[in-house]
């Protein structure tokens, strides 16, 4: 009753996020197929791993960013202004898409060179020579395209979309096919371009990458945001969670007996081909099982974890 | 602009389909150089020659690989992602594309065309159709540049409109001649210099005019798809 009129405006810009990259509120669908259901996220300057098994919808999220996808419902918004049908935003956006496909005639040098032109910036030349610097690739630049390792295309193409310095920067699935050291190069340089006040994010579905990357993370499940936040949190509801396990022994019965004795131990199923176990705890179980098995003399012919897959992992998430 | 354009010409001829420009030019060249060699009369064979062949086949499959090769082929291979991440207005890189294809259609068509008409033994008919077969570019590739964005198999469409609707219906149904490049690209080459060999079934008025809105209509529309242009997600 009291509220004024004045106050009206003084609220509204508090609700509406600051972020860089905004999403309110979007989703987007094919026909009757959902690919991104009501997600709502702010990104600012840092990395940010987009985390999520194949087919959550990640690549959705990342080409609306890139205003390469019009959202069915909802806002997507770069610096306050909509991504979509805005070529404006590439100015301070960079994008590095899964498909690795790129001018297989020209060489490194002329591919970025022709991107920083496009870009209209002052010193095209100087300013992909920086970039191509920046990725290493500075030996091979006057290399054709085609010829290059896929590992070498990939940091071509992240010279292409860093030659403008954008603030903004998205890389979809950028360590596919790379070799562990271009890996580690790749995620140096994200880390540094973070650092520096950038805004990265990268999709993977792959947590160790994220992990070693972001500081951030944003988990996709079948198109809707199962998690956000700091990736320990993530990381240790991803541990401690149950896990199952298939042990075969010299003596499985025996090794049961003993076993459901342990408070890791939640659960033991005795098969024809040996038993699956379901550990609360992995840590404690995985240490606990070889020194039961010493105890009674028991010989341990297998241990696999069986319910590794990403997919679970990322179901148990969506639960947590 | 300049950049784009340069892109899209490597991009046309690094490609083996580049190739594909030659055997028809010189095929054309070829029989009316032959028709020549027998001293058989140019009106027994300027028709068959400039008209089935030179208009109703040389030029709009010309078109049609040069067309769809300066967008289709780049929206395919998916490299047309690196043009389109850059703060280029959209009219710019249809502009780019579409004049590439024009010019290099143009030359392709124009020059071989010339030459057979300067084989019928007349200069001023030679000029004619090459004049023609200039317009005949801009308005075919314009309309398959712009194919590029409505359809994913914009060769296939481009044909049923170069052997049904201009071949097939153009010949029986004499009301689809309105919307025929073919028939204006005639019209046009017969009214600069009227010869027994071609003969225009449009006005000249409707073949001008015609052959302008395609050109702009086709233009607008591509770049107004361009501005939507989506990328295909994962799950496709």
């Amino acid at each position: 009753m009291t509220t004024s009129v004045e106050t009206t405006p003084t609220t509204a810009p508090a609700q509406t996020p600051a972020g860089v990259i905004d999403l309110q509120n979007v989703s987007r669908w094919y026909g009757n197929v959902v690919a991104v259901n009501d997600i709502t996220m702010s990104l600012n300057a840092g990395v940010t791993g987009l985390l999520g098994p194949n087919g959550a919808g990640k690549t959705t999220v990342l080409h609306m960013m890139a205003g390469f996808l019009a959202p069915s419902k909802g806002e997507v918004t770069i610096h306050g202004k909509p991504a979509w049908r805005n070529p404006a935003v590439y100015r301070d956006l960079g994008l590095v898409t899964e498909r690795e496909a790129v001018h297989a005639f020209l060489t490194a040098e002329q591919f970025v060179l022709a991107c920083a032109k496009m870009q209209k910036l002052k010193d095209p030349a100087g300013a992909a020579r920086r970039a191509l610097e920046l990725v290493e690739m500075t030996d091979a630049a006057d290399r054709r395209i085609g010829t290059f390792s896929k590992g070498m295309r990939q940091r071509t193409r992240v010279a292409a979309a860093l030659v403008h310095e954008p603030k903004v920067l998205l890389l979809d699935e950028p360590f596919n096919g790379m070799d562990p050291r271009q890996r580690m190069h790749m995620m140096e340089l994200l880390h540094r371009l973070g650092d520096n006040g950038h805004t990265i994010l990268f999709s993977s579905h792959i947590l160790e990458e994220v992990e070693q990357v972001a500081g951030l993370v944003q988990v996709i499940v079948a198109g809707r945001l199962a998690a956000s936040g700091d990736y320990r949190k993530i990381r240790r509801l991803m541990t401690t969670r149950p896990h199952v396990f298939a042990v075969r022994s010299s003596d499985d019965r025996r090794l049961a007996v003993a076993l459901i004795g342990e408070k890791s131990v939640s659960g033991i199923e005795i098969e024809t081909t040996g038993m699956t176990v379901r550990a609360s705890d992995y840590g404690d179980f995985t240490r606990v099982l070889p020194r039961i098995a010493l105890d009674q003399g028991i010989r341990l012919h297998q241990l696999v974890p069986s319910d590794e897959s990403l997919e679970s992992v990322f179901s148990y998430l969506l639960e947590a | 602009m300049s950049t784009v354009a340069m892109i899209t010409a490597r991009g046309l001829f690094g490609r083996r389909r580049a190739l594909m420009l030659l055997p028809l030019p010189l095929l054309l060249i070829g029989l009316a150089a032959l028709c020549k060699s027998f001293d058989v009369e140019p009106t027994n064979w300027g028709q068959p020659v400039i008209e089935a062949l030179g208009f109703a086949v040389v030029l709009p499959v010309i078109a049609l690989i040069v067309g769809t090769g300066v967008l289709g082929s780049e929206i395919d291979d998916g490299t047309l992602v690196h043009i389109l991440t850059k703060p280029l207005p959209r009219r710019d890189i249809i502009l780019a594309k579409y004049l590439v294809a024009a010019v290099v259609t143009a030359i392709t068509t124009s020059i071989p065309l010339y030459v057979v008409g300067l084989l019928t033994g007349s200069a001023a008919f030679a000029g004619a159709l090459a004049i023609a077969a200039v317009v005949g570019s801009f308005a075919y590739t314009a309309l398959f540049v712009l194919l590029s964005l409505l359809t994913r198999r914009p060769v296939l469409l481009g044909l049923v409109y170069i052997l049904i609707w201009e071949g097939l219906l153009g010949r029986w149904v004499s009301g689809t001649r309105v919307l025929s490049i073919e028939q204006y690209v005639i019209t046009i080459a017969d009214k600069i210099h009227p010869t027994t060999m071609l003969t225009g079934q449009v006005s000249v008025t409707t073949a001008v005019v015609m052959s302008a809105l395609f050109v702009v209509v086709s233009t607008v529309v591509a770049i107004n798809r361009l501005g939507s242009f989506s990328l295909a997600g994962e799950t496709s």
